[in-house]
């Protein structure tokens, strides 16, 4: 007969605890940190789907926007020439206007450039929200029965809201971090083309870019918080006994 | 691990204890186990928890227990006025066939779903007046469940499977740690312990199972088919590791089965019919008539 006494100590044959019950349900934010970055290296071609909408739609917005520091830079190395240039020729009254013409004008088209790019950046931070709302809900759906197994074992519904949110800040942060990055670099390699020369990167603000790529990471990270928070909801009301018996 | 020498035909065979019959030539290996097990009961006293206060003689009851799925227009009677006393200490299976009910009484038991009507007791507790923290916690803490499809994180390992409900109830790293390898030692799993549920096999995965069953020292072990995904051998050796640990440590078990293997260990065994509970067998009365039970094993497998 296989000898279980000392198991028998452990399972406790459920009797009470006398009176000091444990009313306590944790689940630690470390542990929960430690669950869902497993979550995201584990299944990283999964991840990565998810991801692929936050790097996308960052991209977009950080090109867009480093476009704008370069073209404000040669902007303004082009009218600090010409300023010279009025300087230099300082003859007569009518030289002076036309300059001063030149620059209104290069104002009037920086205005109006940026009212278009406005458009273009709600349009693609649209797109990349219905993205990245996808892919979280199909994420959350496709673990319905894990979600339902962790219920059994006791955990409580902002246990698994908490584990999907960390899970899709990771995502967030990496996938914009990506994505800015990737967006920023190609729209300087693409003016760099164009004007036949690396001084472009000379001529931009670089305390401006810096902020404009943080705000680009924080805009990917809420996005992605946002669009997870509605199926992670879903997923921890569920009863047990239907996110088990859920199949995909 | 300890190894033991089959007598009948000499294989050695490495085990911390949880196989009862040989692999190579199916003899009983009980009474070859009984050293290795109390070697291993003697370090188990170590981190043994004394909890012993007998309150309550059922501790699970029914009384007009009623589900109704509804399925577009149509009302599906799942299960239709059960009454059921599950004493303390109980073997229970609950047989009956697919779609007889029983998965659907598992999960009210289990505080999975919520009935229709009727009124399900834990501990004398009526489990309709409990909110969600205190469903979690008498999930996490009274029940122990085992599932057909073993439902193991596929992310985590072994040990990391069997500490997440201890670190759900709170208990500290160390603690869980030690807890976590001694159980799964008991299961005979101390070489796998960093596998992942993908890397083990069924019978592995089954074993893990149980072992977190157990991490929070559960008054009742529900489990739902808990063979249906095992060969037979395999299977055997899960029902004889419940029935041990219902034996040896006095956990009620409640399993839903159709498997006629559990008919053996069974202290009780309720058949389900259509959602009615249509008869009730006692080990006391199958014993009279085991002759011909046995043959209806064979029969059926």
């Amino acid at each position: 007969m296989l000898d279980v006494k000392g198991l028998a100590r452990l399972v406790g044959g459920g009797a009470e605890e006398g009176a000091k019950i444990q009313r306590q349900m944790t689940l630690p934010w470390g542990d929960a940190f430690r669950i869902s970055l497993r979550n995201v290296t584990i299944r990283l071609g999964r991840a990565f789907i998810t991801a692929s909408g936050i790097v996308l739609g960052i991209a977009f917005l950080s090109s867009v926007w480093t476009g704008a520091v370069i073209q404000e830079g040669l902007e303004r190395s082009e009218r600090a020439h010409l300023e010279e240039l009025a300087q230099a020729t300082a003859v007569g009254g009518a030289d002076e206007k036309s300059t001063q013409d030149l620059i209104a004008a290069a104002e009037q088209a920086r205005k109006s450039r940026a009212s278009r790019q406005a458009w273009l950046v709600v349009m693609s931070l649209l797109v990349c929200g219905v993205g990245i709302t996808n892919a979280m809900l199909m994420s959350v759906t496709e673990r319905f029965q894990e979600i339902g197994t962790m219920k059994c074992l006791g955990a409580l519904d902002n246990f698994i809201v908490r584990l999907f949110l960390i899970e899709a800040a990771l995502l967030g942060v990496l996938g914009s971090l990506l994505g800015a990055l990737l967006g920023h670099m190609a729209m300087l390699g693409i003016f760099a083309i164009r004007e036949r020369t690396f001084s472009v990167a000379a001529k931009m603000d670089w305390s401006q870019m810096l902020f404009y790529l943080v705000i680009a990471v924080l805009i990917g990270t809420v996005l992605s918080l946002i669009a997870a928070i509605a199926p992670a909801i879903r997923a921890a009301r569920m009863r047990p006994a239907v996110a088990l018996q859920s199949e995909i | 691990m300890a190894k033991v020498k089959c007598p009948e035909c000499g294989e050695e065979i490495e085990t911390t204890g949880i196989i009862t019959v040989c692999p190579g030539c199916n003899a009983d290996m009980r009474h070859v186990m009984e050293e290795v097990g109390h070697e291993r009961a003697e370090r188990m006293k170590t981190i043994a928890r004394d909890d012993s206060v007998t309150t309550h003689e059922f501790i699970v009851r029914t009384r007009d227990l009623r589900k109704i799925y509804v399925m577009g227009e149509v009302e599906v009677p799942a299960l239709r006025d059960v009454d059921l006393d599950v004493r303390r200490g109980e073997y229970l299976s609950i047989m009956g066939p697919s779609g007889s009910g029983k998965s659907t009484l598992f999960n009210m038991i289990g505080g999975l779903d919520k009935p229709t009507g009727g009124r399900c007791f834990i501990e004398e507790v009526d489990m309709a007046q409990l909110d969600a923290f205190e469903l979690a916690w008498l999930r996490c803490r009274k029940i122990g469940y085992i599932f057909q499809t073993f439902n193991l994180i596929p992310v985590m390992t072994a040990l990391e499977n069997v500490t997440l409900p201890m670190i759900f109830a709170g208990m500290g790293t160390d603690e869980m740690m030690d807890r976590g390898r001694e159980l799964l030692e008991l299961v005979g799993l101390d070489d796998r312990l960093d596998h992942k549920p993908y890397e083990l096999s069924g019978g592995q995965q089954q074993r893990v199972a149980v072992a977190r069953a157990l991490a929070n020292a559960p008054a009742i072990i529900l489990a739902d088919e808990p063979t249906g995904n095992l060969d037979l051998q395999t299977g055997k050796e899960i029902i004889d590791l419940l029935k041990e640990l219902n034996q040896e440590s006095g956990v009620t078990v409640i399993s839903a089965t159709h498997d006629l293997k559990m008919i053996d260990v069974s202290d009780r065994i309720v058949h389900i019919r259509d959602g009615e509970v249509e008869r009730i067998e006692h080990r006391a009365d199958l014993k009279l008539e085991i002759g011909t039970l046995g043959s209806e094993i064979e029969d059926a497998e």
